[in-house]
Formats: structure tokens, C-alpha cells, sequence
């Protein structure tokens, strides 16, 4: 188990006061002029040899992600975008971050800007995070009245000034370009790729666009050396990471951890256990709603980190453990996320805009049991037609819970249909599926 | 995709508070110049705070603020839905119904909100509460959970039961004080009920980690082999 010596986010439950003063205590801003006296490279080349990949879903390198940005200045100006529009569901952390350890993360902008020689960064937080966008803007003063941010900010010789955003409820704007839309004032959209954000980002301009956790964490791991951080976790999925724990566990929490810990021991140590016992466990969506499910027997032993997810056909995606216990109506849980889908798809895509509420429908039917065997082929075949055929993610985020759901669980569904049918003697079914 | 339409009885005008007026010119300078349209949702936002909805006649004064057409900021504010389109209840509940809140028991909070409001979207008789279900709000770790929105505040409200939400419903109407967060009394916010498994080494808060840095963690080259 992770060492309370060796966890980042002191502060991540508010026990202790979150403003400047006392967050120094806990060693937020200690150093911070020193690592930007070390250089853009030196910066970028400890944050590549940390092996932290990005915490907000898509698990790409840090490092280099930053290191796409352009060289020098060109005629633009460079930005660095958070993303906190936290809103995959299971998803709680950057919420605790920005609310109870703000100055890390303010101080990790300030470092992660001045790498990729942006001197201005904007955090677009979710609209409905009212009191945390508030917490955080009195720690964005605080900082500036302290000579923290603004002109030489923290006496590095940088100038660099902060801003605080924020969106209005949409999932989507947590796509990086739908986010730079929506930033710009638009309506959340995404762009098509290339043009990638580092040649032009928000208002045209070379943009890097990183997760709240991603950039809280970087002053740490120069504090305490890129090759402590990759002690924790296997090899490629190194460093701690705040695990957000959540449905049928007897005490659901954030938690922070060591990447890789095994998901069992993870819910067992910190969570109390499944409801009902570890034997009662159904199923866990390991990443948030967007990664597929894991039926117990992979519970067992599997990894919390990115590859070990993978190879179980899964994802660590925003580390969101979301825990069913065997009272889940599983098919009911998915058709809900389903909804989510359709209700935060952005229009602009058909096979997503008509696909996500056709899931959605089908799968109200089949948790009813009306619905016939041949409808699941087709139901996987319509998903398959939503993965990877749109400009975004949020396409196969719709289709993979979906996927996963017949992978495992097909029986279930199965026998839901013949109870279904058995109870009502012939039932017909119509040609238009969905309607 | 949600459908959004705006509510057919719409106000002459609109016009900001001073002070509103003050927080507008304040927001357009965090943006480069010619960039003011960055403004258009922390604009719409401010502006349900002050009028409790978005009415057309709002959508084209910020409109005419912001240099840009009409149609642009009306395409936002039915895109988000955050913007209510029509008038809500003086405190307007947010139910979180996404998976993580169904699986502790939002669907018990919905009845909840049917016996003590009324229907979805109708504002209660006195016009105190409305209700609507909505979408993960990010707190899946303190399910199930609402957000309540008056003109002041727009708070979370988290591991509620039907027993306390009932009760807290029944505070807010009668205008008393409520707790905000978790309504568990064995919880702080997102830490687990009672004893926390973890940060509780007291060394973490004792000042230590201030003190200055020896020297830099891999600031000298590497010997050479």
C-alpha cells in the first residue's frame, strides 16, 4: 500500500485548510522559481522520464505531449488549456483537487505553461462546479497578491497570468477541441484532426490541453525526482493516482494510490469491501462510464493500471471504479449510461446523434426482456458502426459500454428475453427495431 | 442530444444590475482583444443568476455586448443546458440519475421529488421548488446526490437518503439553514465513512515539507560510466 509520505494530494478530503499559507506547509510552492531556473527541456525531459500519462482518460505521455508544442514564439502566442470539465461519470477527483489542494495545481500551471513557453493559461472548469470554481478563483487572488502569478511570477522570471473559465453542462466540452469551442464561445463541437491543438489550439494559437490531475501533479514529482514517482506501478503505467470509488462498495471514496494496484485489494483496503462480500460482486466498470465492464472472474486479480485494462478488453480511462453488486439489474445500468450518451452527444455526427439514442432504446427493451436473441447481433453490429466512425471519442465512449455488456453478459440478456417471451406466449416483433 | 426550446412567455426587456454590468466589463479583459466572445456563457450564466432563467430579450443584449449576431448566442444557450430556458421553482433541484447515483438509490430521490414538488419541470404551487433529472454532476463518490440552485448559491447535497432529502426539501421550503455537502455525519466530503485509511500520518502537516529542497531532484548530469 501506498505510504501516506508518498502521496501527492494531502489535502484531497478538505480535513486541513486549503489557502495559500498553510498549503505551503504541506509543501505546495517549495522550489518553484528553482525548476523553472532549470530550464524549458530540463522540465519537459523530468516530466517524460516520470512516465506520467495523461489522468484524464486517454492515458497519452505527458511529456510528450508538451514536447509537440512549438520550439520558440513564433507570431502567436502559446496557451496551456486545463480541462476541468470533469463529467465522465464515476469521475470525482479534479472536483477535490481544485476545491481542497488548489495551489498544486495553480503552481503546477505556472510550471507546465512556462515549459511550453505559454504565458497565459486558461482552466475551464465544469459549469455546475460553482463553489469549486469559487474556491479555486480565491486561491487564483490569493496567488496573485502573493506575487505567485501575474509579472515574475513567483520570482522566476516568467510572467504568466491565470484564468479561470467555465463551461454550462456539456459532457462533450471535455473532448479537447469541443473544450477550445467552447472556450472560444461557441457551442461545443469538436474539430476535426489535424489541425492537432499544439500547431492551433484556442483562438488559433499553438494550445496544450491537459487534465487537472496531469498538471497538479508536476510540481511533486520535481520536488521528489522523476524517478521517484516512477517507483509506483508497473513499467509504462508508473506513478500514484487518485482512484474514485463509487456504487456497491460498503464506504465509496477517493483514494490516492499506487498505479497498479490490484482492483480487489484496492476496494477491499479502502473501501470496505463489496456490499455483501467480495462473492457478491457482479461486475465493476473499472475506468468511468465510457470503458467497457469487467465481470467478477477478471475482478479477481486484475491491475488498476493502463495496459493490465487493456488486455482485458477494458481501460483505466479516468480511474473511475464504479462497483455493481449482484442485486445490479446490469442491463438497466448500461441502458442508463446509454442515455447519458444520448443526452450528451453534440449532434454533429450521425452515426452518433441516431446511434446513441438507437442504443439507448434497444437496450430499454431488452431490460425488459422485449426484445429477441437476434437483436443483440444487431445491436452489436449498430455499435460497431458508432465506433471509430465519428470525429470524436464520444462515439466509441457510447458503443463500448454497450460491447461490453454483450461480451459478458449476453446470457443474462439472453435469458431476459426467453422469460420475457415464454410469459406471453407468441410475441411479435416489429421490423423498425428502435421505434 | 437534448431538444431545447425557450418558454413562449418571454419579458420585454432586459437590463444588468450595476454591479453586474461592473463583473461584465471586469470578464471581457481575461480574454485577448477582438476574443470578447469568450464572454458569451460566463455572460449567460451571470445572467440566469440575476433573472433566474435566460429570456430572448437577455440572449439579445448580450448579444448586441458582445459584437456578435443574435443567432450565436441564442445557439449556446439551447445548447447547454445549464441555461434554463423558462423560469424554475426560487429553488431549482438537480437530481443526479446518471449510473453511479442509480446504483445507490437516485430512483427513490425521484419519487422523493414527485411526492414533495410535483411533476418534472412544473414549478410547485407555492413556487418554491422545481426539479428536473440531469446528467453526472461529479460526485459520483457521495451518491446519490442533487445540486439545488437558488439566485445565491448553487450547492451540492450528497449521500442523501429518501429520509433526508425529504427533510432538507422540507427545510429549504421553510427557509431554514441547511447543511451543504455530504448530509452522512460520518463523513467529511469524499473521504469514506468514518475512520479515513488514509493522510493520517500527522507528519504531512507539521510544516516539514517546507522546508527548502536540499537540491533539486536530477539537476546535476548524470556521472558518466
Amino acid at each position: 500500500m501506498l505510504e501516506d509520505k508518498d502521496r501527492i494530494f494531502t489535502n484531497l478530503y478538505g480535513l486541513h485548510d486549503w489557502r495559500l499559507e498553510e498549503a505551503k506547509k504541506r509543501g505546495a510552492w517549495n522550489g518553484t522559481a528553482d525548476f523553472i531556473r532549470m530550464g524549458h527541456d530540463w522540465i519537459i525531459q523530468q516530466v517524460k522520464d516520470s512516465g506520467l500519462r495523461g489522468r484524464g482518460g486517454a492515458g497519452f505521455p505527458t511529456g510528450l505531449k508538451w514536447s509537440f508544442m512549438p520550439k520558440e514564439i513564433g507570431e502567436r502566442p502559446h496557451y496551456l488549456v486545463v480541462n476541468a470539465d470533469e463529467s465522465e461519470p464515476g469521475t470525482c477527483k479534479d472536483r477535490e483537487m481544485m476545491r481542497h489542494d488548489p495551489h498544486l495545481f495553480i503552481e503546477g500551471c505556472l510550471i507546465a505553461s512556462y515549459a511550453m513557453k505559454a504565458n497565459a493559461c486558461y482552466v475551464y472548469i465544469r459549469g455546475e462546479y460553482v463553489d469549486e470554481r469559487n474556491n479555486l478563483q480565491a486561491a487564483v487572488d490569493e496567488a496573485y497578491a502573493a506575487g505567485l502569478l501575474g509579472k515574475n511570477a513567483a520570482g522566476s522570471g516568467w510572467d504568466f497570468d491565470l484564468y479561470v473559465h467555465h463551461g454550462a453542462g456539456a459532457y462533450i466540452c471535455g473532448e479537447e477541441t469541443a473544450l477550445l469551442e467552447s472556450l472560444e464561445g461557441k457551442k461545443g463541437q469538436p474539430r476535426l484532426k489535424p489541425p492537432f491543438p499544439a500547431g492551433a489550439g484556442l483562438y488559433g494559437c499553438p494550445t496544450t490541453v491537459n487534465n487537472v490531475e496531469s498538471i497538479a501533479v508536476v510540481p511533486t514529482i520535481l520536488r521528489r525526482g522523476a524517478d521517484w514517482f516512477t517507483k509506483f506501478g508497473r513499467e509504462n503505467n508508473h506513478g500514484t493516482k487518485v482512484f474514485c470509488v463509487s456504487g456497491h462498495v460498503e464506504r465509496p471514496c477517493n483514494v490516492e494510490e499506487a498505479m497498479s494496484i490490484p482492483l480487489k485489494k484496492l476496494i477491499n483496503e479502502h473501501c470496505g469491501g463489496v456490499r455483501g462480500g467480495w462473492d457478491n460482486l457482479k461486475a465493476v466498470i473499472p475506468g468511468g462510464s465510457s470503458v467497457p465492464l469487467i465481470p467478477r472472474e477478471i475482478c479477481d486479480d486484475v491491475l488498476m493500471d493502463f495496459d493490465a485494462l487493456k488486455d482485458v478488453k477494458s481501460g483505466l480511462g479516468t480511474a473511475a471504479v464504479i462497483v455493481m453488486d449482484k442485486s445490479t439489474d446490469i442491463v438497466r445500468a448500461i441502458s442508463r449510461i446509454s442515455y447519458f450518451y444520448k443526452h450528451e452527444s453534440c449532434g454533429q455526427c450521425t452515426p452518433c446523434r441516431e446511434g446513441t439514442g438507437w442504443m439507448w432504446r434497444v437496450l430499454e427493451r431488452m431490460a425488459e426482456g422485449n426484445s429477441t436473441t437476434d437483436e443483440i447481433d444487431k445491436l452489436l453490429d449498430v455499435a460497431g458502426q458508432v465506433e471509430g466512425h465519428t470525429i470524436c471519442a464520444l462515439g466509441d465512449a457510447a458503443a463500448w459500454p454497450v460491447q461490453g455488456l454483450i461480451r459478458h453478459f449476453r446470457g443474462e440478456i439472453e435469458e431476459r428475453i426467453n422469460a420475457y417471451r415464454s410469459d406471453r406466449g407468441a410475441v411479435s416483433m416489429a421490423g423498425v427495431a428502435a421505434e | 442530444m437534448a431538444h431545447r426550446r425557450p418558454a413562449k412567455d418571454q419579458p420585454q426587456s432586459f437590463q444588468w444590475t450595476t454591479e453586474n454590468q461592473d463583473w461584465c466589463e471586469a470578464q471581457i479583459k481575461k480574454y485577448p482583444d477582438g476574443r470578447q466572445a469568450s464572454c458569451i456563457i460566463p455572460f449567460l450564466w451571470r445572467g440566469q443568476k440575476q433573472e433566474g432563467w435566460v429570456s430572448i430579450p437577455m440572449m439579445e443584449a448580450i448579444a448586441r455586448q458582445l459584437d456578435m449576431p443574435y443567432i450565436r448566442v441564442y445557439e449556446v444557450a439551447t445548447f447547454y443546458t445549464m441555461f434554463n430556458l423558462a423560469p424554475v421553482g426560487e429553488y431549482f433541484v438537480q437530481l443526479c440519475g446518471t449510473t453511479p447515483c442509480m446504483l445507490r438509490g437516485a430512483q427513490d430521490l425521484r419519487e422523493v421529488c414527485k411526492s414533495e414538488i410535483g411533476p418534472e419541470m412544473q414549478i410547485s404551487e407555492d413556487g418554491k421548488l422545481s426539479w428536473l433529472e440531469v446528467e453526472c454532476l461529479g460526485a459520483c463518490c457521495n451518491a446519490p446526490m442533487a445540486q439545488i440552485s437558488t439566485k445565491d448559491g448553487d450547492h451540492y447535497y450528497e449521500d442523501l437518503t429518501p429520509e433526508n432529502f425529504k427533510q432538507l426539501l422540507s427545510d429549504l421550503r421553510a427557509g431554514k439553514d441547511v447543511k451543504t455537502g455530504t448530509q452522512n455525519p460520518k463523513r467529511h466530503t469524499s473521504d469514506p465513512e468514518g475512520e479515513n485509511t488514509t493522510l493520517t500520518d500527522p507528519s504531512l502537516y507539521d510544516g516539514s515539507a517546507a522546508k527548502p529542497l536540499d537540491q533539486i531532484p536530477n539537476s546535476q548530469p548524470a556521472p558518466a560510466e
